[in-house]
């Protein structure tokens, strides 16, 4: 029997405000536990919380960067649920009448393009962080209680754990160039919930999902859904059937381990939320929004190989962040030549980031000393050899093109200057010039070294060359 | 009319135990009745003729109370941490939790 596959993912995005969702105490990391929060963030008798209008507008960033409709009349819903990382013993989220609505993203997967629908899109707070002890204690930090949250809720239209990781890197791109999250898994800064069923090829009904957990990176995603993907399989194959449960992923076998079976629906007896009015968008709202958003990866990736005549891999790599893409706009507009800067970004660059395991706008990296380094390069001023000692300049924060001129590392070009040195050159090694009439090309290997040697490397090879086999030819 | 929802044991123990909250059969069979007494009370609304009533999600009639995005820090770690019912190194400390699978998200 053949089956097609379904999978559904929840996403959540940590906005990075300046200030939580309801309360005004700071968003931040790595600080005394408890140091960032105030009465209503632990949920104090008589409190009442006011929405961060930057949240909305975040909400209303990702939207449209999600191609999807804003609901203009939207409104809180109260989650209700006890556990310790929640004094409030409910979650302020929207349920009824979420933010935005049926939205769509466009994934790639083996060069084959395909609409992902979203069906909503939310903005929530964020509970506070559990850790356990072994000694009968666990321990609550409400730091990052109200922390605001999007969750990205997609249509089913995901049919394999392939198009479940395009459609993360898809996600996790137009999010970040909106600006309003790091999108950073390892971070925290973005979090997956995958459900999966199968059915049999052409049945219109949808099989029983499960419910996977602890998926940490998108790697993990595309396994445990392959895993989950065949074990489905195989129970149905042997006629058994599937149950509602929730499993955890297990890093370290790649499977998928049962932890619970759902019964029924979670009891969060949802109703609106008192304490919050509702929020009316404008037109004018998104409008301005709308004119303040970045040009999307899409449109830069395709604008890269129609206008500066990159190859289609290189512009994808280029725009798979926008610090990334921005960096490359700008050292294009400094005047340097679009392809020598995509390879220096993806090569050079790249290595320098991942050796020193930081971001590209962490450095001291601008692209105005890559544009002058590009520039020094094509114009003969300074040869690639030399390029790789000014490169480590620029990263030491140097600027280009008057570091090189403080080290006198401009490349000797000017044929005035280098014809006497080669004439030297000729005249000290007439072993060299009877090999060279002898039909032995190493010889002008051997001499243009010499004339290297001479020029402390600053002589510009391709003149040289021009010169020395003039001179070698006149004799 | 109002005995039709008439709630029972189960429900009530079904909600408590969503409450993280046990009772003994005394005490559940009082709160049966006395939960049965309130949702009576409530039952009565439903008499009302609500046909072509536009749901009411909010009391009041505002919009948009919105605040800048500006961090304001509190200050208040310790007094805040002086209510809780147990501490240690800035944290509250509560009984171990075993399941983590629950939570909001």
């Amino acid at each position: 029997m053949n089956f097609q596959t379904t999978i559904g993912l929840e996403v959540h995005v940590e906005l990075k405000t300046n200030s939580k969702i309801f309360s005004p105490s700071p968003v931040a990391f790595g600080d005394d536990p408890n140091a960032n929060t105030n009465v209503i963030d632990w949920g104090y008798p008589g409190v009442l919380p006011t929405t961060n209008k930057g949240v909305v507008e975040s909400g209303i960033k990702a939207a449209l960067a999600l191609h999807a409709k804003i609901e203009q009349h939207n409104h809180f819903d109260r989650k209700n649920y006890f556990y310790p990382d929640n004094p409030k013993a409910y979650q302020i989220t929207q349920s009824d009448k979420p933010i935005a609505h049926d939205g769509w993203i466009e994934i790639e997967v083996d060069g084959e393009k395909k609409k992902v629908g979203i069906a909503e899109m939310h903005i929530e707070e964020d509970a506070g962080k559990n850790t356990h002890n072994p000694n009968g204690y666990s321990f609550v930090d409400l730091n990052r209680q109200g922390t605001p949250l999007i969750e990205i809720v997609s249509k089913p239209d995901i049919a394999s754990p392939d198009e479940a990781y395009a459609y993360l890197e898809a996600l996790r791109q137009r999010v970040q160039f909106t600006g309003v999250s790091d999108v950073k898994m390892e971070e925290g800064s973005m979090r997956v919930d995958v459900n999966i069923s199968i059915r049999p090829y052409g049945s219109d009904k949808f099989g029983t999902k499960t419910e996977i957990k602890n998926l940490n990176s998108f790697n993990y995603v595309r396994k445990g859904l392959a895993y989950e993907e065949k074990r489905q399989q195989q129970v149905l194959m042997s006629g058994g059937t599937i149950q509602q449960e929730t499993r955890r992923f297990d890093e370290a076998s790649g499977q998928t381990i049962l932890m619970r079976v759902k019964e029924g629906a979670d009891d969060y007896r949802y109703f609106p939320e008192p304490d919050l009015p509702a929020l009316a968008i404008s037109d004018d709202w998104i409008k301005s929004i709308g004119e303040s958003m970045p040009e999307m990866p899409g449109k830069r990736r395709e604008r890269y190989v129609k206008e500066l005549g990159l190859k289609d891999y290189d512009a994808m790599v280029l725009t798979q962040t926008k610090e990334m893409s921005d960096f490359f706009d700008t050292t294009v507009k400094n005047g340097a030549d679009p392809k020598m800067t995509a390879n220096y970004l993806m090569g050079d660059v790249n290595a320098y980031l991942n050796d020193q395991q930081v971001d590209l706008q962490d450095t001291k990296l601008t692209p105005n000393n890559l544009a002058g380094m590009i520039k020094m390069i094509s114009d003969g001023t300074i040869s690639t050899k030399i390029a790789k000692k000014v490169f480590k300049a620029i990263t030491q924060g140097e600027e280009s093109v008057a570091w090189v001129k403080s080290k006198g590392l401009i490349q000797l070009s000017d044929p005035a200057q280098l014809t006497p040195i080669i004439k030297g050159v000729v005249d000290d090694n007439q072993q060299s010039v009877d090999d060279f009439k002898n039909g032995k090309d190493r010889a002008v290997g051997y001499l243009v070294g010499q004339v290297m040697k001479q020029t402390h490397g600053q002589a510009n090879p391709k003149v040289v060359n021009q010169i020395l086999m003039a001179e070698l030819k006149s004799r | 009319m109002a005995n039709e929802n008439k709630i029972d044991k189960s429900q009530v123990k079904h909600v408590a135990s969503l409450a993280k909250l046990e009772f003994d059969d005394a005490d559940l069979g009082k709160f049966t009745t006395q939960l049965g007494e309130i949702m009576d009370l409530f039952n009565t609304l439903s008499e009302v003729d609500t046909d072509g009533v536009e749901p009411t999600f909010s009391v009041t009639d505002q919009f948009n109370t919105m605040r800048e995005d500006v961090a304001v820090n509190s200050h208040q770690k310790d007094a805040l941490l002086k209510n809780a019912p147990d501490t240690q190194d800035g944290y509250i400390r509560v009984p171990a939790i075993i399941d983590e699978s629950e939570g909001a998200n």
